[in-house]
């Protein structure tokens, strides 16, 4: 018998857990010499009380929804994909290849290409890591860190010696055809002729983004191999008795996983700068650890963890333009949520099931009293 | 704690109170979450005896025995050690109060030698070297007391289970143990060894040490024990006089009911020949030979019964098999051969092939615990055709099919929205027996079908197995109880050492020679003992292992 | 020898970070819990030993605040992965970023400086020790200019890290301390039947770890750099876990497998002498590369059979 019903297990654990964790980031803003109640208001403020605040948020809810997406599909398969920063740079390349390759008519074409093209490129960076540890049994916790920074060198090097237009000294790419641009929010919401800032830059991706929840939770919950990565990730070795071929699902979840981190650069290449950057990535492959752990690998948790780091984010970019807190502070925060939701799961976890035990005891006790009995298990 | 090398193996200098017992124990109740593992359960142990206590799987023998070695902690209930109130925290304190436990999975660290193993924790000073060397003394003192012959150099992983299980006696008696309590010693050992380990605990006892004996088999307690405790569900039943009790009391007290000992059975009708396997080899990770060389046959509507002391090749035999490792040699089923190296050999390839396959550990491989039992209950097969809809998988039909099992074969509870791991070990081999014998397979491989499960599944899942011979197909029955081989098999066959050393007919055979063929003795050299012929054997197979 | 000596003391300089680390992964590992987190308790000891040393000016102050900070860190990381039953590599993850963060928040904080401290000078700075006679034998051809220009001439912390190389070999295989830690590693039960603390052991290596990582980050921020810049770590953490790996767990091989790699860290930061073996110009993000590309390769292609703990990286659960 489980010691706690479903719905304390799903929503009640990781809502203390990430409560415990914001309380702690309080506690790092007070001792910089910060007013947490103050930083809070500045945040919501910047990113929740007007169309160009929300705007920045739901941009990097939707980067996060690919990342958190992601390191899910890979937790399923028992990996631990740590490697989303690098792929998601990886996946920029191809975005930006696709989108430099033709004169794009029209973004309808440009996007799905765009969408294969990322997918792609971050399926193959993945795929690198997930072979070594199919077949050499290396530790793609390990190889998919190395992938991180050897992805910065590459992309280092193709801006610098292959794609940077000449004349330009930014180690950037040219400007993609007007064709590829994304419509954003501002264009959407217009035709219903709803007034939307057209600053930030969130776009129709965001829309991919949910489609990608979607697909993920049919893929993981509704087909065959989603059930047999699943199985995998519980036990290889049943996995293993029923025929299921580790180095096939190590392969296949990992290079659905990079693909997945890979498409991201659709809304930071192609929706945002309009061109591929160093920087682009800005550690959404990271916070993807976290979206996922706070998400319970779910996609409909992962879409809530991902809104709420969209919110943290875009406020503290803004905590950083008013006030002295540096935006650091998101990265403190984000280890706190993986902390606690994930490696001290069992510190709030236990004395939670131990108060459901004791109070269906208590049940017991006195339905006993009353002269009913269950029946023996 | 300080020890002595001269006092080691001798009475502890507070000695015994003849008139109270070793080992009281008073109201001891523990949870397990929401299971009650043990409720109420006073007991009282005289020194210099043997005491065992019988009782199903998860009866809660092997916790209460645990909470006296300090393994686990009581959630209520007092312990007295010689008359003396004594408070059990941590087995540090048990080990203090004088008692030694060999618990059913060893706790040995597997590539630590036997001294290392010996002195882990009772160590003298901080450096190794001057605990070695005492340690090395006092074993050769206390290998001649009791018989205990084992290298004191040797690394565990190279040592035969027997020997691995000396280790623990000899660990328990370096400690100085006056009560000494063994979980289910004699699984684990051919029965010349488990005689012999029998010698030894009686030797031990005329020392006047107290002995507390866990088992499951009836015949242990009645020729080795003075006093037995009956377990059941957590509770004591009962606690009599070995002498005036009888093995059919004993399997009532535990079950609750009376227990039909034997099975019910038609002689065999074998038909065609279904599987033929010729000169079957594997060759592990390590590059260890497990099977060196198999030949076996099974026809249709019988049983072959692979009878063997655990790790003798026997689960490589049904892995192969099953699909689940490699191997060289020729597998024919209904004549034809079958690729057993190949890209596609594997579980599911096997399962197209008419090969059922119930596995010998159900948690580890039959079962996905955290999955729901309906995602179970098409394990293996949720490729079948009747359970997917074009791309995606039809899980009404799935839970259709659950629930229908679920009926037929009694699994309780009856709700396919539980996990595995909510069920008891007899439900959950249940749903495994009912996923691979549903679909009439034409071989059906099964390991330890009954270990782990109560007596009334197991009655269950026996008269499964029979019926399933009957409708006409071929059984290939792998398990380390010889009474589940001899009452189950239409032949035996005896493994050792990655071999088949014999065949049998259970009515032609005993208990006496298959258990020299499972140490590989075909025949006792003269001028030898049974005994001594299987130490020989088991040390050489275990050295090249 | 005058192309090959500079290449071979930048080795020294680069392979102690690691092997500090290495060595701290090997007492972890070696009783069953993995730690990735080495990354983030380097970067940790590293900034607050250059900020203690910055502003007291001591150096030595310094690198007491750098193991503190690492201790707490492992502290962070036992309490999650002994006392909670937590996952460690997850646990590892959050202790990463946790020091990334944090290291920046608090120098922008204290210093101002855009998230690093101040450039360290003086007595806040480990000094080289030239040893007895390097001056008068460096003319000596090959033994003596490899005394004086590759033995000599370190601070002191690269001698303390060589010799924590017998040391650790002698603790884990000597002592009844070792004896346990390594029993724990491999069967935590065996240790906890025996009536020995699991939780207690398993602390004591987590604590161990946490000092010699400290003593790894102040040798980057107060011996190899004079200071502290944002994630200046880069990467160490891991190469050191890969170095245990190659290492096979074993003290003597973490010093030969560290040398390995900071040799090919000295490398990528000579361009000219890689372009001299290799006769072709080699791109410097390809140097950069070289070491985590190296990394990569030493995992999958030589590591072999290597047998890791046995416990490693489970919680001990007693229940069933």
């Amino acid at each position: 018998m489980d010691a706690m019903p479903k719905w304390a297990d799903v929503l009640l654990v990781p809502l203390i857990s990430i409560v415990i964790a914001f309380f702690f980031s309080g506690l790092v803003i007070l001792a910089i010499g910060e007013n947490p109640i103050d930083a809070i208001r500045t945040m919501i403020q910047g990113s929740l009380t007007s169309s160009y605040g929300w705007g920045y948020t739901l941009y990097y809810t939707t980067n996060f929804i690919f990342t958190g997406l992601a390191v899910s599909v890979a937790f399923h398969a028992r990996m631990f994909n740590i490697g989303g920063e690098g792929q998601a740079m990886l996946g920029g390349l191809g975005v930006a290849m696709v989108c430099l390759a033709l004169p794009w008519p029209h973004w309808t074409l440009a996007l799905p290409a765009a969408l294969l093209g990322g997918a792609l490129f971050g399926a193959l960076w993945a795929a690198i890591p997930a072979y070594l540890q199919a077949a050499r049994g290396s530790h793609i916790v390990i190889t998919t860190i190395m992938f991180n920074f050897i992805a910065f060198s590459v992309l280092n090097y193709l801006l610098v010696n292959v794609f940077k237009p000449p004349g330009s000294m930014d180690p950037a790419t040219a400007v993609f055809p007007p064709g590829t641009a994304l419509p954003r929010f501002s264009d959407i919401l217009g035709v219903f002729g709803i007034p939307f800032s057209a600053a930030p830059p969130v776009n129709v991706s965001f829309f991919v983004a949910i489609l990608a929840c979607f697909g993920v939770w049919l893929l993981m919950w509704r087909t065959r191999l989603g059930y047999e990565i699943r199985a995998f990730g519980h036990s290889e070795s049943a996995a293993v008795y029923a025929g299921i071929s580790p180095f096939k699902i190590t392969m296949v979840a990992m290079l659905i996983s990079g693909a997945l981190a890979g498409a991201m650069a659709i809304n930071n290449v192609m929706g945002e700068s309009q061109r591929l950057v160093m920087n682009a990535v800005e550690g959404a492959g990271f916070i993807g650890i976290a979206v996922a752990l706070m998400g319970r690998s779910h996609p409909v948790g992962v879409f809530l963890a991902a809104l709420l780091f969209g919110f943290l984010y875009q406020g503290g970019a803004e905590l950083s333009l008013w006030t002295n807190i540096p935006r650091e502070l998101i990265v403190v925060i984000q280890a706190l949520v993986i902390l606690f939701t994930g490696a001290l799961d069992n510190m709030v976890r236990m004395p939670i099931e131990r108060a459901f035990l004791a109070a269906r005891r208590r049940r017991k006790a006195r339905e006993a009293g009353l002269g009913k009995t269950e029946p023996a298990e | 704690m300080a020890l002595d090398a001269d006092t080691a193996g001798r009475p502890s200098p507070a000695a015994p109170d003849q008139t109270a017992p070793a080992i009281e124990l008073r109201g001891i109740s523990k949870a397990f979450g929401p299971v009650q593992a043990n409720k109420d359960i006073s007991i009282r142990v005289m020194p210099g005896t043997i005491h065992g206590i019988i009782g199903e799987n998860g009866a809660g023998k092997s916790t209460l025995m645990s909470i006296l070695y300090g393994f686990y902690k009581a959630d209520a209930g007092e312990i007295f050690i010689n008359g003396q109130k004594t408070e059990i925290p941590d087995s540090q304190s048990a080990i203090r109060s004088g008692i030694g436990m060999v618990f059913q999975h060893f706790k040995l660290v597997e590539n630590f030698t036997v001294l290392e193993n010996i002195i882990l924790g009772v160590e003298d000073g901080a450096m190794l070297r001057p605990s070695l060397a005492k340690a090395r003394k006092t074993l050769k003192d206390l290998a001649a007391e009791y018989e205990l012959n084992v290298d004191p150099d040797a690394v565990i992983e190279d040592l035969s289970v027997g020997h691995q299980q000396r280790v623990e006696i000899l660990k328990a008696l370096y400690r100085q143990a006056q009560i000494l309590i063994l979980d289910e010693p004699t699984g684990v050992l051919t029965p010349a060894e488990a005689d012999q380990l029998f010698r030894i605990l009686a030797r031990l006892k005329e020392e006047g040490k107290t002995i507390i004996l866990i088992t499951h088999k009836l015949r242990e307690i009645m020729d080795a024990t003075d006093t037995v405790s009956v377990m059941r569900r957590g509770e004591m039943t009962a606690t009599v006089k070995t002498s005036e009790t009888s093995p059919e009391q004993l399997a009532e007290l535990m079950v609750g009911r009376k227990v039909l000992l034997e099975i019910e059975k038609q002689p065999a009708a074998p038909g065609r020949m279904v599987l033929e396997v010729e000169n079957l080899q594997v060759i592990d990770d390590q590059g260890v030979e497990r099977l060196k060389g198999v030949s076996l046959h099974v026809r249709a509507g019988e049983i072959l019964g692979i009878s063997g002391v655990a790790g003798n090749g026997q689960t490589e035999l049904l892995e192969v098999l099953g699909g689940i490792t490699k191997g060289t040699g020729s597998v024919r089923i209904n004549g034809e051969e079958i690729d057993l190296t190949g890209k596609h050999s594997d579980g599911r390839t096997r399962r197209h092939r008419g090969i059922a396959h119930v596995p010998e550990d159900r948690q580890r491989e039959g079962l996905i615990m955290d999955f729901f039992a309906w995602e179970n209950a098409c394990f293996g097969y949720h490729d079948d055709p009747s359970y997917n809809r074009g791309m995606l998988t039809d899980n009404d039909a799935i839970r259709g099919d659950t629930e229908k099992k679920i009926e037929k074969f009694d699994i309780r509870p009856a709700n396919c929205w539980l996990t595995a791991k909510n069920f008891s070990g007899g439900n959950q081999q249940k749903i495994v027996v009912a996923r691979e014998m549903e679909r009439n397979p034409e071989i059906l491989l099964v390991g330890q079908p009954t270990r782990g499960v109560d007596i009334g599944a197991i009655e269950f899942i026996h008269k499964q197995i029979v019926a399933l011979r009957d409708a006409g197909s071929a059984v290939l029955l792998v398990s380390v109880e010889l009474d589940e081989i001899l009452s189950l098999s239409d032949r035996i066959a005896v493994m050792f050492d990655g071999r088949i050393m014999g065949e049998r007919l259970p009515v032609e055979t005993d208990e006496r020679e298959l258990g020299l063929l499972m140490a590989g003795v075909d025949k006792v050299p003269a001028g030898v003992s049974e005994v001594e012929a299987v130490e020989a054997n088991l040390d050489a197979a275990a050295r090249e292992g | 020898m005058d192309l090959i000596l500079p290449v071979l003391d930048t080795t020294v300089r680069l392979a102690i970070p690691l092997l500090f680390a290495c060595l701290a992964g090997l007492f972890s590992e070696r009783a069953g819990i993995f730690d990735i987190g080495l990354e983030g308790k380097m970067l940790a000891a590293a900034f607050f030993s250059a900020a203690l040393a910055a502003v007291t000016g001591s150096v030595w102050l310094g690198l007491l605040a750098g193991i503190a900070a690492s201790i707490t860190l492992s502290a962070i990381h036992g309490i999650a992965s002994i006392t909670f039953r937590g996952n460690q590599l997850i646990s590892g993850v959050a202790i990463n970023f946790l020091a990334a963060g944090l290291t920046v928040l608090i120098a922008q904080d204290w210093f101002q400086q855009g998230g690093r401290t101040p450039s360290l000078i003086g007595g806040a700075r480990f000094e080289t020790i030239d040893l007895p006679f390097a001056e008068a034998l460096s003319g000596v051809p090959i033994f003596g200019q490899i005394y004086a220009d590759l033995i000599s001439g370190h601070t002191i912390l690269v001698y303390v890290g060589f010799l924590c190389v017998p040391l650790t070999w002698w603790i884990l295989f000597r002592t009844r301390f070792g004896l346990r830690l390594r029993a724990v590693g491999e069967n935590p039960a065996a240790v906890d039947t025996a009536g020995i603390s699991v939780v207690w052991l398993r602390f004591a290596a987590v604590g161990i770890c946490g000092i010699l990582c400290g003593l790894a980050g102040a040798y980057l921020a107060t011996g190899l750099q004079a200071g502290f810049v944002k994630d200046m770590s880069s990467g160490r953490g891991f190469i050191a876990l890969a170095a245990l790996i190659f290492a096979k767990w074993r003290p003597w091989y973490a010093l030969y497998a560290t040398l390995l790699f900071g040799f090919l860290q000295a490398l990528s930061l000579r361009p000219d002498v890689v372009e001299l073996i290799f006769r072709v110009p080699m791109p410097v993000q390809f140097l950069d590369a070289l070491p985590y590309i190296l990394t990569v390769v030493i995992l999958a292609g030589f590591v072999g059979k290597a047998i890791p703990p046995k416990a490693g990286g489970e919680p001990y659960v007693k229940e069933r």
